[in-house]
C-alpha cells in the first residue's frame, strides 16, 4: 500500500487560536477519506496543511513522501477550495486548459468539460456562471491534470439538494477509477454517501475516526422531543438506548441513537405524550456526545 | 483499494516555467476583452502630452532639445510606471482578493510563472502605450529623432519600469487586497510629481527639487532625459545604479510580503 497523504503530529496556531491540536492521520492511495467537523472545527487548516498552503506551527505533512510546499511535489494533486472566485473575462474552458498546463499528463479539455458537465457552458465567460456551474467548474479544474490525490474543501456547500446528489456522483465516479479523495464536510450524509473513512474533527482534534457505518452509529442519533404530563415523567426513568435527558416542565428532550426502540418503550409504558418531534441532532450535538464518551473513558 | 504504483511512473524534471506559454495568451486575451482599461491606458499620456507638450512642442530647452521630445520623455516614463502598478500590482493583488492566488498556490504551477507572464504582459501593455504616444509625438507634434535615440528610448524607459514592477509586486502583496490601489494612487502620483515627470523639475519648489534624487520615478524620468541630452548633472550611470538598487529593495520587500501572505482568505 502507498502512503499518499500523511500529517504527522500537526498543529497550528494562529495567535492564541490553537486551529489544529497535534493531528496525525495516514491516507493510502485509493482510499476516500472525508473530514467531517462543524464549521470552526480545523478542517480547512488541515487540508491547507496538507496541500503545502500553510506552514504546520510545529509537526508535518506529506504527499507521497514530499514536502508540500514545493510547486514541484503538488504534481499528482488536484484541488478544489472554498470561494476560489475567477479571474475576470477568461471562458470556461480557457480556464481550463490553463490549468492542464500546470501538469504532466492532462486529461482532455473536451473530456473534462465532460466529467464536470460543462460541455454546454465551454465557451461562457466563468465569472459570469451561476454558483453551482462555478462549483463544477472547480471541480473540473482540479480533475483536469488527472491528479492521483483530489482535495475538496466543503465540494458543495453551495449546492441545491439535487445539484448536490449529482456532484457527488461525479466525485464517485472520480473515485471508483482508483484515486484518492480527502474532503472534508460538516455534512453526516455527504461523508456517508463519498467515503470509506470518515474522521471527526472538533475543536481542532480528531474525537473519532472509522468507517461510516461506525462513524453513524456514534454521530447518528436523533433529537425527540414530546410533552407530557409532569406527574407522569417519574415514568419514563431507565428508559433503554437514551444518551442524554432533559426535562423542563412538561417537555421532554432526549437524545437517541435507537428513536424507533425508545419511542416503542414509551409508548409500551403506556404514556400519553403530545407534540411529538423526532429530528435528526445536528453534528455539534454528535460531537458533544463522542465528547463526552471520550472524557468518561 | 488500487494500488498508486510510484515507482514506475515516469519521473519527469519539473519546470518551473510550465504553462507560461498559455498563462500569457490568457493574460493578453484578457487585456483585449478588456478595453476600458487598455484604451484610458493608452489614452492617458497622450493626453497629457496634447495639454502640456503640444503647445510649445518646437521650443528649445537648450542642448538642442525640444519641450516636445522631453515631455514625450517624460509621459513615456510616466506611461510605463503607471502600467507596472496598476496593470501589474494591483492585477495580483484583485486575484489575490478573488481567492484564485490561493487555488493556484496549492497546485505544481510554480510563482515564477505566473509573476513572469503578468511581467511580460505589463511590458507589452507599456510598448502599446509608448508606442502609441510616440507616433502621436511623431505625426501629431512632428518631433524628430534618429531612429537609434528612439529605440535607445524605449529601452531605457523599460529599464526604468523594473523598480515599479518590483514596487507593485510588494504593494500587491502588501495589507489587503482592496487596500491596493488606493496605496498605489497615494504613492505614484506625489512621486511622479515631485520625480518630475508631470512637469519639468526645474519649475518645482525647491524642497521638492532636493528631495527628488531620492525617489525612484526621479531616476527612470532620468534615464529617459539622459538619452535625449537632458539628463542631471549626474552620471547615467548612477541612475542606473538607483534603479538596480530600488529594483532589489522593492524585490526583497516583494518577497517578503508574498511569503507573509501565506494564502490567506479574503471575504
Amino acid at each position: 500500500m502507498t502512503l499518499a497523504v500523511e500529517l504527522e503530529n500537526a498543529s497550528k496556531s494562529f495567535g492564541s487560536v490553537q486551529a489544529l491540536r497535534n493531528v496525525s492521520i495516514k491516507v493510502d492511495a485509493g482510499e476516500v477519506v472525508a473530514f467531517l467537523g462543524p464549521n470552526g472545527a480545523g478542517k480547512t487548516t488541515a487540508i491547507s496543511i496538507m496541500l503545502g498552503l500553510r506552514s504546520p506551527s510545529s509537526g508535518g505533512a506529506r504527499i507521497f513522501g514530499q514536502n508540500p510546499r514545493e510547486p514541484k511535489n503538488r504534481a499528482r494533486i488536484g484541488v478544489m477550495l472554498q470561494e476560489s472566485g475567477v479571474p475576470g473575462l477568461l471562458k470556461v474552458r480557457e480556464l481550463i486548459q490553463l490549468f492542464t498546463q500546470f501538469y504532466n499528463a492532462p486529461l482532455m479539455v473536451s473530456k473534462v468539460l465532460e466529467m464536470a458537465n460543462l460541455t454546454e457552458k465551454k465557451d461562457a465567460i466563468a465569472s459570469a456562471l451561476s454558483g453551482g456551474q462555478k462549483q463544477r467548474l472547480y471541480f473540473a479544474l482540479a480533475i483536469c491534470g488527472n491528479p492521483d490525490v483530489l482535495f475538496l474543501d466543503e465540494p458543495s456547500v453551495a449546492l441545491d439538494v439535487e445539484s448536490r446528489r449529482a456532484f457527488w456522483q461525479e466525485i464517485s465516479g472520480f473515485a471508483k477509477t482508483g484515486k484518492t479523495v480527502i474532503l472534508t464536510t460538516h455534512y453526516l450524509e455527504e461523508a456517508d454517501a463519498l467515503a470509506n473513512r470518515i474522521i471527526v474533527i472538533n475543536k481542532g482534534e480528531i474525537v473519532a475516526q472509522g468507517s461510516p457505518a461506525q462513524i453513524k452509529s456514534r454521530v447518528g442519533g436523533k433529537n425527540v422531543s414530546f410533552k407530557l404530563e409532569a406527574g407522569n415523567a417519574v415514568m419514563l426513568e431507565n428508559l433503554q438506548g437514551v444518551q442524554r435527558f432533559s426535562k423542563t416542565g412538561e417537555s421532554i428532550n432526549l437524545y437517541t441513537l435507537e428513536p424507533e426502540k425508545v419511542l416503542q418503550e414509551v409508548f409500551a409504558r403506556g404514556l400519553q405524550i403530545s407534540n411529538l418531534n423526532v429530528a435528526g441532532a445536528g453534528l455539534e450535538e454528535a460531537f458533544m456526545e463522542i465528547t463526552e464518551q471520550g472524557a468518561s473513558k | 483499494m488500487t494500488n498508486v504504483d510510484t515507482a514506475n511512473l515516469p519521473t519527469r524534471a519539473y519546470d518551473p516555467f510550465k504553462g507560461l506559454g498559455f498563462q500569457l495568451y490568457c493574460e493578453l486575451i484578457r487585456l483585449l476583452r478588456n478595453p476600458g482599461f487598455l484604451i484610458p491606458t493608452v489614452l492617458f499620456p497622450i493626453m497629457f502630452f496634447t495639454l502640456f507638450g503640444l503647445p510649445n512642442a518646437k521650443e528649445d530647452i537648450g542642448n538642442g532639445v525640444t519641450v516636445g521630445a522631453y515631455l514625450l520623455a517624460s509621459y513615456g516614463t510616466y506611461g510605463m510606471l503607471s502600467t507596472a502598478l496598476f496593470g501589474f500590482g494591483t492585477g495580483i493583488a484583485a486575484e489575490r482578493g478573488l481567492g484564485w492566488n490561493r487555488l493556484t498556490r496549492a497546485t505544481p504551477m510554480h510563482p515564477i510563472m505566473y509573476f513572469s507572464a503578468k511581467i511580460i504582459t505589463a511590458m507589452l501593455s507599456g510598448l502599446i502605450t509608448l508606442a502609441a504616444l510616440f507616433i502621436f509625438g511623431v505625426l501629431v507634434a512632428n518631433i524628430s529623432l534618429p531612429l537609434e535615440t528612439w529605440a535607445l528610448l524605449t529601452a531605457r524607459i523599460m529599464l526604468g519600469m523594473m523598480p515599479f514592477v518590483a514596487l507593485g509586486l510588494f504593494i500587491g502583496y502588501l495589507g489587503n487586497p482592496q487596500s491596493a490601489t488606493p496605496i498605489t494612487q497615494l504613492i505614484f502620483l506625489p512621486m511622479s510629481f515631485a520625480s518630475g515627470i508631470f512637469l519639468p523639475i526645474k519649475n518645482l519648489p525647491q524642497f521638492v527639487q532636493d528631495l527628488a534624487p531620492y525617489l525612484p520615478a526621479y531616476h527612470s524620468g532620468q534615464l529617459a532625459w539622459h538619452t535625449l541630452g537632458a539628463g542631471d548633472n549626474s552620471s547615467l550611470n548612477s541612475h542606473i545604479i538607483w534603479n538596480l538598487g530600488f529594483t532589489v529593495l522593492f524585490l526583497a520587500l516583494a518577497v517578503w510580503a508574498y511569503k507573509r501572505d501565506e494564502a490567506k482568505q479574503y471575504g
